[in-house]
């Protein structure tokens, strides 16, 4: 521990300590455990095998996202699979106590964004999901981590995981990203430098003028790959901005508690002067769109490069280059401008917020989807699908020739109806283009941001969107 | 219930090439669709095996040379990915004991320890020399000593690496820290006394 002060993470560590255990790990409280119906049955089926309640279940939040349809909602689902699932997580709910956001209540959505938008997620907490994208949530300076089935019963039996702590890497981004760059072309770019394992080992503390100007939705657009760059936790330190976003929402504190929280909320960031492990800094002016063209988040290239060629790689890569070139049907040294697309999707625990919808908007209003692309905004929460649809954004998208779905995970990972067919290419807004991720085993992903698929939408072809939009 | 001790794991290899092989690949997300993990052993890294039409693709798994395997041999930052147990789960329900790695996802390398199947690391040159001897003989089995925290096979040795804390609750049979966790019930009581946000009523 320095004598100069403590990292985020070093605090949030202690406070929830719980005792060291015999083979040296530390057993460490998770305040806030979020489950969805996919990594959560089986968890509840051991707790009952073993004879086991569950411990704190006001500290448990359940909502269904992973396997729903986006279309048509009514039960029976008509994957018979789906629908035992929904009715598993319904009644582990019940049977325990457990809040749960299902599709009725209107609070629906991906846990990622369900968690922010009810106030559950807070700084200075730890968080802990079965699922790898729960960093999104050290966007408010929670400590987050995705976790396997196993310990989701470890918490639901003791409220605690066995854990090593990580180091701490700092990323400053500092300087200002050009019109049309975006968080996401951010987080895509610090995966292209450090590599997809580049982070094992490490929670990644993003700062700098980027994320000081960033909104909360653009810090968990970054935070929520985290785990793409092999960083299980990401996270910002919490400031006005983290406040702000909290004032008001169902879960947050109220009245004197709320001052009390804010107080508490100040204290937990980073100390001026405190020790790093690593210090890694990036120049926003060098940051461009970025897209991927490979079978990794980490194949990436800036829009106006060209896809690399295996023999201008490391030896240690070339494999790897080969065997995406073959996945995803492209040349080498091909520009990934022009690359046509069958399908565009928007939505995602990455790109699935309500600002996210409303800057594409901005610029596809009288615009339409070309001739043969097959379009779908999915909100990432029924919160974010009704405002949107208050607004009348959602009438851009339909206008435009998008099919406007309700709130789930989709085609991130086509657990749904939602999927790619064949050999399909999607310009998408998601956070993963692994072989077969889609939904169909021989289906291609090209990530990018919002606007990025939106331009993809409307030229049938990887575009630069500062081009197609004419952004200043 | 005491957890078996493992101090080693000795089985025949299968070679695995390739860095960065992600869960999805391991176990794609469609055969997720379950409140159980029974079963999902025939479906590990089913589309790397089979084709669309449920056809063999020509694949280690699909090697009769290497039928009966029982360790995994691949290369790094194994099980990227999504954090789902399902693909360890689904490596272990194949009849796996153990895998060796250049390198591990560390949420998969946790899940892995959890389930009591070793997830050790060795060099991309020694994993190769590994490689080429069971390509040359794939009856030849692999011991992982994690008490010597060697790799022995066909007359050589070579180092492993594995996390402190995962080799120590291996060999002291510990790997599924459950009943430990249930154990410090009291210190987890303080804790969350301590903690305003745990103890605020819900609204």
């Amino acid at each position: 521990m320095s004598a100069n002060g403590k990292t985020l993470f070093e605090k949030v560590w202690e406070a929830h300590s719980v005792r060291r255990l015999p083979n040296g790990q530390t057993q460490l409280f998770i305040g806030t455990h979020l489950i969805h119906e996919v990594t959560s049955p089986q968890a509840f089926a051991m707790l009952r095998e073993l004879g086991l309640g569950v411990r704190f279940p006001h500290r448990t939040f359940a909502t269904v996202d992973h396997i729903v349809p986006t279309d048509e909602r009514n039960e029976p689902f008509a994957d018979p699979l789906a629908d035992e699932m929904i009715k598993a997580i319904r009644k582990n709910c019940r049977d325990f106590g457990i809040t749960y956001f299902d599709i009725a209540s209107g609070h629906q959505g991906i846990i990622h964004i369900v968690g922010p938008e009810q106030g559950i997620t807070q700084p200075g907490t730890t968080i802990a999901c079965g699922d790898s994208h729960t960093s999104t949530h050290g966007a408010f300076g929670a400590v987050a981590f995705g976790i396997g089935t196993s310990q989701v019963r470890d918490i639901l039996a003791t409220q605690t995981m066995a854990l090593s702590p990580l180091k701490v890497r700092r990323l400053n981004v500092s300087g200002r990203l050009g019109p049309g760059v975006y968080s996401k072309d951010v987080i895509l770019h610090i995966i292209r430098t450090l590599g997809v394992n580049g982070g094992t080992g490490f929670a990644y503390e993003y700062g700098g003028d980027v994320f000081d100007g960033f909104s909360m939705e653009d810090r968990m657009t970054v935070c929520n790959m985290s785990i793409e760059g092999g960083a299980r936790v990401g996270y910002v330190n919490p400031d006005e901005k983290t406040f702000a976003y909290l004032k008001g929402r169902p879960h947050a504190p109220k009245g004197a508690d709320w001052d009390r929280a804010v107080a508490r909320w100040r204290a937990v960031a980073s100390d001026p002067g405190c020790h790093y492990d690593d210090v890694v800094e990036f120049r926003a002016e060098e940051i461009r769109p970025t897209v991927t063209w490979g079978i990794n988040p980490g194949q990436a290239v800036f829009i106006d490069e060209t896809i690399p060629r295996p023999d201008g790689v490391p030896a240690a890569e070339r494999a790897s280059v080969e065997e995406a070139l073959a996945h995803m049907k492209l040349r080498a040294g091909q520009p990934v401008r022009g690359i046509p697309i069958n399908v565009a999707f928007l939505g995602s625990c990455t790109n699935g917020r309500f600002n996210d919808f409303v800057e594409v908007a901005r610029h596809l209003k009288g615009r339409k989807v070309a001739p043969g692309v097959r379009a779908i905004a999915v909100p990432g929460s029924q919160a974010v699908g009704r405002l949107l649809a208050e607004k009348g954004i959602d009438r851009v998208f339909r206008d435009a020739g998008f099919d406007w779905r309700d709130a789930g995970c989709s085609m991130c990972l086509a657990m749904n109806p939602d999927k790619l067919v064949g050999d399909e290419l999607c310009a998408s807004s998601s956070n993963r283009n692994f072989k077969g991720r889609q939904g169909s085993p021989t289906g291609r992903t090209i990530l990018m941001s919002p606007l990025m698929v939106a331009a993809a939408a409307i030229t049938g072809e990887v575009s630069d969107a500062r081009e197609v939009f004419q952004t200043p | 219930m005491p957890l078996q001790k493992i101090s080693q794991v000795v089985g025949r290899c299968v070679p695995i090439p390739g860095d960065d092989i992600d869960t999805d690949r391991i176990i794609p997300a469609r055969f997720m669709k379950c409140v159980t993990f029974d079963g999902l052993g025939e479906y590990m890294f089913y589309d790397v095996r089979f084709d669309e039409a449920r056809r063999p693709r020509p694949h280690p798994l699909n090697d009769p040379r290497f039928a009966g395997a029982s360790i995994l041999l691949s290369g790094n930052n194994f099980g990227c990915g999504s954090s789902r147990e399902h693909a360890p789960q689904a490596i272990r329900r194949a009849g796996f004991g153990a895998i060796v790695a250049e390198g591990f996802a560390e949420i998969f390398f946790g899940n892995s320890t959890t389930l009591g199947m070793p997830c050790v690391s060795a060099s991309r040159a020694d994993i190769a020399s590994i490689a080429t001897i069971v390509q040359a003989d794939p009856s030849k089995e692999l011991t992982i000593d994690l008490r010597q925290k060697s790799l022995a096979i066909g007359g050589m040795t070579f180092p492993l690496d594995i996390r402190e804390s995962a080799r120590a609750a291996l060999l002291a049979g510990e790997w599924d820290p459950i009943a430990q966790l249930l154990d410090g019930a009291t210190d987890v009581d303080r804790v969350a006394a301590s903690l305003p946000y745990v103890q605020a009523p819900a609204h």
